[in-house]
């Protein structure tokens, strides 16, 4: 029954979620159990973008959330993914003990470098894994609260909502440049060494992450399909489409924003903190303004409005972003500003809605 | 009769004139060729002399002096004036600059100066400059004197000060004055002169108090006194840093109202957030460059034709996004957001490609650099007054146009009600094209501005956009009274927070503030009423 | 005093059935919404509007406005462009603020205190000027988001509709005449069976008070009239105002007619007196 709900006439869905479980399975085998000289062997190289495009899908389902089915266009989600790295970052850090530079059993290399005694209170805790995955959790789950909370409450929409999100990423990069702030200024937090004790380097920990992350999409996917598919999805549509409306036949919008805003910036810090071991640092240039509003792109050259669609995307421009910026490296912004304006002028629907169009003549 | 008495009076007089003026050459030639000594005391001596004479050609003679360019000719035993010429030299007649020939090296003798009377060399000039109708001279000839104080020059100064009426001058002596009896042996000048510092807030007096109240041989009188006037000091200096830091805060304002203005009439009249405004005004400033490269010679000019070329390509460039794109997407402000933003890219790439993606420095002209000293301690650049000023400027052109022009009625009447404007029969699109022009073409003459205070790189706009829009909201849309005060208000209290909580901070706490700001007023400052405002 | 500010008791506890777990409008993030029956409608009149003000930039929109509604009644309000109908609406659904004046609906609750929402869930229902539906969602989804039921986020995502819910969204289908048009995309239909279906969502919610803004315009001719018999039929459970410019529409429905002009009241009365009252007839046809 649930699952007649879910993936009724999601075609896009099924290949998903179907394509997900065959990587999941085949690209440990490729990797691990191919041996290298065999031209079917997958590079953990390739095994780590491939990673790393993942992680980036989830983020694009977690924008898709907000922008596609509630309309609202926020320009911060990078930041929300970036505070989820930072967490992550820092617990990873920690786990580096005595291996750094400086071999400071109690304080990270930065830290020393910059002539600090003592752990800030803000580092305590990051010790324990479950405690940094909570925080993965927290902390973009209550700055996506507050801030909503507050713009929401006082009817912030539309084009003023996107640039004070803009302008918190802006200000959010600002102060992670600073090396008071601690979090490792503008070199940001690196030289990791293992996760749950387990080498960053080794093959099989790339794997393992490579599946939990093909894992956390699948789940990411089919938890957001849930709730579009549920009447709060309706609600949320309705609010998106007549904001008015909903609000005159007694829905409070306000409360349904800020929670699909909230969980949304969640879903977003958890596809930071797995994107961070897999690239191995986390630095403030994730929360450059141009980051955020790059991963709207992503959104809409896949498809809004459709959660496939945006993880399509998503792999798709940063396919083509990896070719271009190594085969010709001026040419890649000219293609990122043509695609945005060609999604919003004439494919607003992006390839999902191509697809369509072609399918219903 | 009477004729011929008159006639003889006359040539009595000529002659007599004459006479004098022979006598005065004589003089000042036998003093000069006292000046074939090898003595310096002796050279010192006849400078002196010389100065005294009033013969009109001894400031040139004594800065020959010090310049090393009097000569004895050897061959007359004569002092002239003589400069190098290949391997020999030219040489003039000292009374009337002429050229009277050539010699070789080694038929001229260079009357020499040591150190010391250069110093009184200097202080002599500067004394005879004194007497020098323009004020600025005699202010840099009393500056020249403090280099030499002695009691001669301190009664030159005191004399010369009563007749002084120049304000600036006489301050000067007054801070000469001070400093040389800051050292007097009698206390009692000192005491007095130690009060009288106060006022002063130049470095070397300040030295120098600082000096006398650390002395360990000064009496506690003078040492307390030195204390006060030291605090005072400080007292003026923190009072200038005060007003410098509201110039700094208005200067940044100015700026944000440059970005901000464009952007607040397109943002009103459409609902369009332009992501590309701030590549519009990099384009502006690249204008300025490439005006500057044709016309190497024409600083000045170059950037008086920069203003409207830049209105005129930013202007041009914006319509072309206007009819290319934004047109496509009305009643879709995020997608106009997201396009434009495209828009910025691709104009960034271009830049950069066309360019390269080093920053480019615009050469200011020379009437923007340096700065305007208000008082001792208190100065303004003026490339940061000029573009107040140039902002003020196009406010009030911009106020102009909207008020008084046809255009301007229009542009109100859209930005107020769109469906009813087009009803009474404005053409709408045509203001929108027109809007869109005006507002890109004042981001254009902002980036001429702009290229005045920083360098020219493909990255210039993009810092902008986010501030601008803060300004924007701040002072409500559309309304350019509200981007004048909402843009003056966030540069000062940008510039007061900087010194205390370091400028990122203080940038932060500005966009918190706006945050939270738009929660008690969400249409900013001076907001539209009215049934359109709700839409 | 009037005689209507002497019926309006307050506070009285007198509900007229009073909810099980009231959760104030203020309440928590979760909360269960206000409920309508806890409108105290024992008075005479359900709407009281006393000098009520409102101006934009020194345009009086509405100025000293004073209307009360009968419970159960049907009124008309008339009035030319810019009487101020539409901002009379804001005020009484939340939407804008008056600078002065009182709003009561019922004896009890004061609505220049609740926002949109509540005022909604209290059981005021709007239909805009122009047509306004979820125009991506089906026929049926719409009354579905219109059902009155639990607005709290958390019930919308796990509740499901039930067999009375279904069956209340069906006979509204029937009366609107869009059964067969059920799974179809609301921003497929007509103008005509747009406006119905807004007025079907206003039924789901079976509010205690309608507020229709041009009901009729764009329809055919046999759809006014099938408007206007569902309108007649809705008064008497719920009240209903009716805001209309179409004076054949205002005179078959009509029992009592309110004028507006320049933001004030200037004739109320039968159809008949309305339209023989000197000054009305000024106001329409100019001096």
């Amino acid at each position: 029954m649930l699952t007649r709900r879910l993936m009724n006439h999601e075609w896009g869905g099924w290949v998903l979620l179907c394509t997900l479980g065959v990587l999941a399975i085949a690209v440990p085998v490729l990797n691990l159990a191919v041996p290298q000289d065999n031209p079917f062997h997958v590079s953990t190289y390739t095994v780590t973008l491939m990673g790393k495009y993942l992680c980036f899908a989830m983020l694009a389902i977690s924008l898709d959330l907000v922008w596609g089915y509630c309309g609202i266009l926020s320009l911060g989600h990078g930041a929300f993914f970036a505070l989820g790295g930072y967490a992550m970052g820092m617990y990873l850090m920690r786990q580096i003990g005595t291996r750094g530079v400086y071999g400071n059993p109690e304080l990270p290399d930065f830290m020393v470098f910059l002539n600090w005694d003592q752990l800030p209170w803000f580092w305590y805790g990051f010790d324990h894994f479950w405690f940094a995955m909570l925080l993965v959790v927290l902390v973009p789950g209550l700055l996506a609260f507050v801030f909503g909370w507050l713009a929401f409450r006082s009817r912030v929409t539309g084009v003023y909502l996107s640039i004070m999100t803009q302008a918190m990423t802006y200000a959010l990069m600002l102060a992670f440049f600073r090396n008071e702030m601690g979090f490792g200024g503008n070199n940001g937090l690196t030289d990791f060494k293992d996760i749950l004790g387990a080498d960053l380097q080794s093959d099989v920990t790339r794997i393992v992450l490579f599946v939990t992350s093909a894992f956390a999409l699948a789940a990411t996917y089919l938890m957001c399909r849930v709730i579009v598919t549920s009447k709060l999805g309706r609600v949320i549509t309705a609010i998106r489409d007549a904001e008015d409306r909903t609000r005159f036949i007694g829905y409070r919008v306000e409360y349904y924003k800020v929670w699909i805003f909230t969980l949304s910036a969640v879903l977003a810090g958890i596809a930071g903190a797995l994107y961070v071991p897999q690239v191995g640092i986390i630095n403030p240039s994730e929360f450059q303004p141009l980051n955020s509003i790059e991963l709207v792109a992503w959104v809409a050259v896949g498809g809004r409005g459709t959660l496939y669609g945006a993880a399509l995307g998503a792999v798709l421009v940063n396919f083509g972003k990896t070719y271009l910026t190594g085969a010709l490296p001026e040419v890649w912004l000219f293609v990122l500003g043509a695609l945005f304006i060609l999604v919003t002028v004439a494919m607003r629907n992006g390839i999902v809605g191509l697809f369509r169009k072609l399918r219903h003549g | 009769m009477a004729r011929a008495v008159v006639c003889t009076i006359y040539l009595a007089l000529a002659t007599t004139i004459s006479l004098a003026y022979a006598n005065d050459d004589d003089a000042l030639l036998s003093l000069l060729d006292a000046l074939n000594t090898r003595s310096f005391d002796d050279k010192a001596a006849s400078a002196r002399s010389i100065a005294k004479t009033e013969h009109p050609r001894r400031i040139a003679v004594l800065t020959a002096l010090l310049e090393g360019q009097l000569y004895v000719r050897k061959k007359t035993d004569t002092v002239v004036l003589a400069t190098r010429k290949d391997r020999g030299y030219l040489l003039f007649d000292i009374l009337n600059d002429l050229e009277i020939g050539e010699d070789s090296r080694r038929s001229v003798k260079k009357i020499t100066v040591n150190n010391k009377l250069r110093r009184l060399l200097r202080s002599l000039i500067a004394g005879l400059q004194l007497d020098n109708p323009d004020p600025m001279a005699r202010l840099a000839a009393v500056e020249a004197m403090s280099a030499s104080l002695d009691t001669d020059t301190i009664s030159v100064l005191i004399q010369h000060d009563e007749a002084e009426q120049d304000t600036d001058v006489k301050q000067a002596i007054a801070r000469i004055r001070t400093i040389y009896d800051l050292q007097a042996d009698d206390p009692e000048t000192r005491f007095a002169a130690v009060r009288a510092a106060g006022h002063d807030i130049s470095s070397e007096v300040r030295t120098r108090l600082l000096k006398i109240s650390e002395s360990p041989e000064e009496t506690p009188e003078i040492k307390a006194a030195a204390e006060r006037s030291l605090k005072r000091i400080q007292q003026t200096l923190d009072r200038y840093a005060v007003i410098e830091t509201l110039f700094f805060g208005l200067s940044l304002g100015s700026i944000l109202v440059l970005a901000a203005i464009g952007l607040s009439i397109t943002f009103g009249v459409m609902g369009v957030i332009n992501m590309a405004h701030g590549e519009l005004m990099m384009l502006g400033a690249y204008t300025t460059y490439v005006i500057q490269l044709m016309l190497p010679d024409a600083l000045g000019y170059s950037l008086l034709i920069a203003i409207p070329s830049a209105f005129v390509v930013s202007g041009l460039v914006g319509i072309a996004i206007e009819r290319g794109i934004i047109r496509f997407l009305y009643g879709r402000p995020l997608e106009t957001l997201l396009a434009t933003f495209g828009v910025s890219l691709v104009l960034q790439q271009a830049v950069r490609s066309i360019f390269s993606p080093l920053n480019r420095s615009v050469a200011s002209p020379e009437w923007m650099s340096g700065s305007l000293e208000i008082v001792q301690g208190l100065s303004i650049t003026y490339s940061r007054l000029y573009i107040f000023i140039f902002t003020l400027i196009v406010f009030a052109a911009l106020w102009l146009v909207m008020q008084r022009t046809r255009l301007g009625l229009e542009v109100r009447a859209v930005t107020q009600n769109r469906a009813m404007a087009k009803a009474m029969g404005i053409n709408t699109t045509r203001v929108d094209i027109l809007t869109f022009g005006l507002g890109a073409g004042i981001a254009g003459v902002a980036g001429v501005a702009l290229s005045q205070l920083t360098n020219v790189g493909p990255n210039l706009g993009q810092g902008y956009i986010v501030d601008s829009f803060m300004v924007v909201v701040f002072g409500g849309v559309g309304n350019l009274w509200g981007t004048l005060v909402a843009g003056l208000s966030l540069g000062l209290v940008n510039k007061i927070l900087e010194p205390m909580a370091g400028a990122v901070v203080a940038k932060i706490l500005v966009l918190v503030f706006i945050i939270l700001f738009i929660q008690k007023r969400p249409r900013g400052l001076f907001p539209q009423k009215g049934r359109a405002a709700e839409n | 005093m009037d005689d209507a500010t002497k019926n309006r008791a307050r506070p009285t506890e007198q509900y007229k059935q009073i909810g099980t777990a009231w959760i104030g409008p203020g309440g928590q993030f979760f909360a269960k919404p206000v409920s309508k029956q806890l409108v105290d409608v024992s008075g005479h009149y359900i709407l009281y509007l006393e000098d009520i003000t409102v101006s934009f930039d020194g345009f009086q929109a509405l100025n000293k406005l004073k209307l009360y509604i009968e419970t159960g009644e049907l009124r008309c309000i008339i009035g030319p462009n810019g009487a101020g109908k539409t901002t009379m609406m804001d005020v009484i659904t939340g939407k804008t603020r008056p600078d002065r004046g009182t709003a009561y609906f019922g004896q009890t609750l004061n609505l220049l205190e609740l926002s949109e929402h509540e005022i909604a869930s209290y059981g005021i229902g709007r239909k805009f000027q122009k047509p306004t539906v979820f125009e991506q969602h089906t026929v049926f989804e719409n009354l579905e988001l219109a059902m009155a039921a639990d607005k709290s986020v958390w019930h919308t995502l796990f509740g499901r509709l039930s067999g009375e819910q279904q069956d209340t969204i069906d006979s509204v289908l029937h009366t609107i005449g869009l059964t067969n048009l059920r799974t179809r995309e609301a921003g497929g239909l007509s103008h005509g069976q747009k406006q119905w279906l807004e007025i079907g969502m206003l039924l789901v919610q079976d509010p205690l008070v309608l507020l229709v803004d041009e009901p009729v315009a764009g329809m055919t001719h046999q759809e006014t009239e099938a408007t206007a018999e569902l309108l007649t039929s809705l008064a008497g459970d719920h009240s209903v105002i009716v805001v209309e410019h179409d004076m054949e529409f205002v005179r078959s429905i009509a029992r009592t007619v309110t004028v507006l002009h320049e933001g004030s009241v200037l004739a109320e009365g039968a159809f008949d007196a309305v339209q023989n009252n000197q000054q009305v007839i000024q106001v329409y046809l100019g001096e």
